[in-house]
């Protein structure tokens, strides 16, 4: 019953990361829109690592280009890298204080920001500006918050 | 040597193998060359167009929607009427324009018909609504909510009152995705105004900012010359407003003068736009006119020759 609980958690919270990726913002606060997707997509890698495999991310970025990307397999080969490097260093992430996930958080976007460069790069499209480099920052901030809330719900859910 | 037990333990200790990672990156690596060459990611998400990218557009531009209808509903008599007059004013100058513009009209048809040109200046519109998505903020693309089934096609020029504003890039069933003139991908080829010089304006990246470095040195080039489109290329008609430049300084090099424009179209505010029906004109040269009826030895130009005509 619990596992029905979770799983549905897991799924609505994906789905609304998705959602919450295409809300429209006013023009000078885009950029500082967090990438909900990967912030999500590594809590459930650290705090759930059967669930979140390579496969799972491939799939979820191959959704989220079809949905807002560019080129098909952008987002599928970032989320990829970000899971893989999260279920490597994940024994040890989980038992950081916050302030530490917090700046490894931080280093996995800003990872995740060079790579995304990279293959802009290769497909031929200019560097993006320098506000570009904001979202990771961000990112990092609300980590902290994503990871409370969502503790909090399946503490609730498990009772 | 220890390696056979260093890599069981590398295996054993990660729930994830770094074999399965190469073999996740060369995929993604593979569909993305593939897209780059093919395309295929527009026909996926033609395909997943009406069932899953659609809907999920309509479902996250609702919360920007309901904001707004709220809005509406508590806005106090004060704005509304403050803005009816602004309204009012606007509509009574820009009837003044339509009438002026009228005699230009009636000018032109006249002095068209004189020419024997068989266009017209009327224009076929449509009028379409943003949706309130956001794609890629530093990519500038736009949702308009008509699509396929409207008779939306690729390439449609799309403009709002004050000027160009992009082209459909993409078409969905009952949506349609523009790239704005400010994407640092597109180009538009623009004349200006006051001197009749051809160039081009680049998107820069920037909403408020298009780039045009390659002007030649010696022309003449002011802040304030008014960019119109010139048509050439075939995908925007000629005659519609693009920017105003702003700066215009040498550019790195020393080879060209550089100029920085502000768009035309309120690129980040419009809500409504119009999409051009009429493709302009045919790509290419003209079609080559059917044989002359005196024998010419030469294989000229295919452009008909008007010496001979009296």
């Amino acid at each position: 019953m619990t596992r029905r609980v979770q799983n549905w958690l897991f799924g609505a919270s994906l789905a609304l990361a998705f959602l919450l990726q295409m809300v429209p913002l006013p023009d000078v606060m885009l950029a500082f829109k967090p990438w909900w997707i990967g912030l999500l997509l590594v809590y459930w890698a650290i705090e759930t690592p059967e669930r979140v495999g390579l496969g799972l991310a491939f799939g979820l970025g191959l959704t989220a280009d079809v949905l807002t990307g560019e080129l098909l397999g952008e987002q599928a080969l970032r989320l990829v890298v970000l899971v893989f490097i999260v279920l490597r260093f994940r024994a040890r992430l989980r038992f950081f204080p916050m302030w530490q996930q917090m700046l490894a958080v931080l280093a996995l976007l800003l990872n995740d920001r060079v790579v995304a460069v990279m293959v802009r790069g290769f497909a031929g499209e200019a560097m993006p500006a320098w506000t570009f480099w904001i979202a990771p920052w961000t990112g990092a901030l609300a980590w902290p918050l994503l990871f409370l809330l969502f503790d909090a719900l399946r503490v609730r859910a498990k009772a | 040597m220890p390696i056979a037990r260093d890599n069981a333990t590398l295996f054993a200790e990660g729930a994830v193998s770094t074999l399965r990672l190469i073999v996740y990156l060369v995929v993604a690596v593979a569909v993305m060359v593939l897209d780059h060459r093919g395309g295929y990611l527009a026909r996926v998400r033609a395909f997943a167009g009406a069932v899953l990218v659609e809907p999920a557009y309509r479902l996250a531009a609702l919360p920007a929607d309901v904001a707004r209808a709220a809005r509406t509903a508590v806005v106090t008599q004060d704005t509304l009427a403050r803005e009816n007059r602004e309204l009012r004013e606007q509509l009574l100058l820009a009837q003044a324009r339509l009438k002026r513009l009228d005699v230009l009209l009636v000018q032109n048809e006249r002095l068209k018909a004189l020419l024997d040109a068989q266009e017209n200046l009327g224009l076929a519109v449509k009028f379409a609504r943003l949706i309130d998505v956001d794609l890629d903020p530093f990519r500038h693309r736009i949702v308009l909510d008509a699509g396929a089934k409207q008779g939306v096609e690729v390439g449609q020029p799309v403009i709002d009152a004050q000027g160009v504003m992009g082209q459909v890039v993409q078409v969905l069933p009952n949506s349609s995705i523009v790239m704005l003139v400010t994407d640092p991908t597109h180009a538009i080829p623009v004349v200006i105004e006051r001197t009749g010089l051809r160039t081009i304006a680049y998107g820069s990246g920037a909403i408020d900012r298009l780039e045009l470095p390659n002007i030649p040195i010696s022309a003449d080039v002011r802040v304030g010359d008014r960019l119109m489109t010139s048509g050439l290329g075939g995908r925007f008609p000629a005659g519609f407003p693009v920017g105003e430049i702003v700066a215009a300084s040498s550019s790195d090099s020393g080879m060209f003068t550089a100029a920085i424009a502000h768009p035309a179209a309120a690129l980040d505010r419009s809500g409504e736009v119009l999409l051009l029906e009429d493709q302009p004109q045919p790509y290419g040269p003209p079609a080559p006119e059917p044989a002359p009826v005196r024998p010419s030895a030469e294989a000229g130009p295919p452009a008909p020759s008007r010496e001979g005509a009296p």
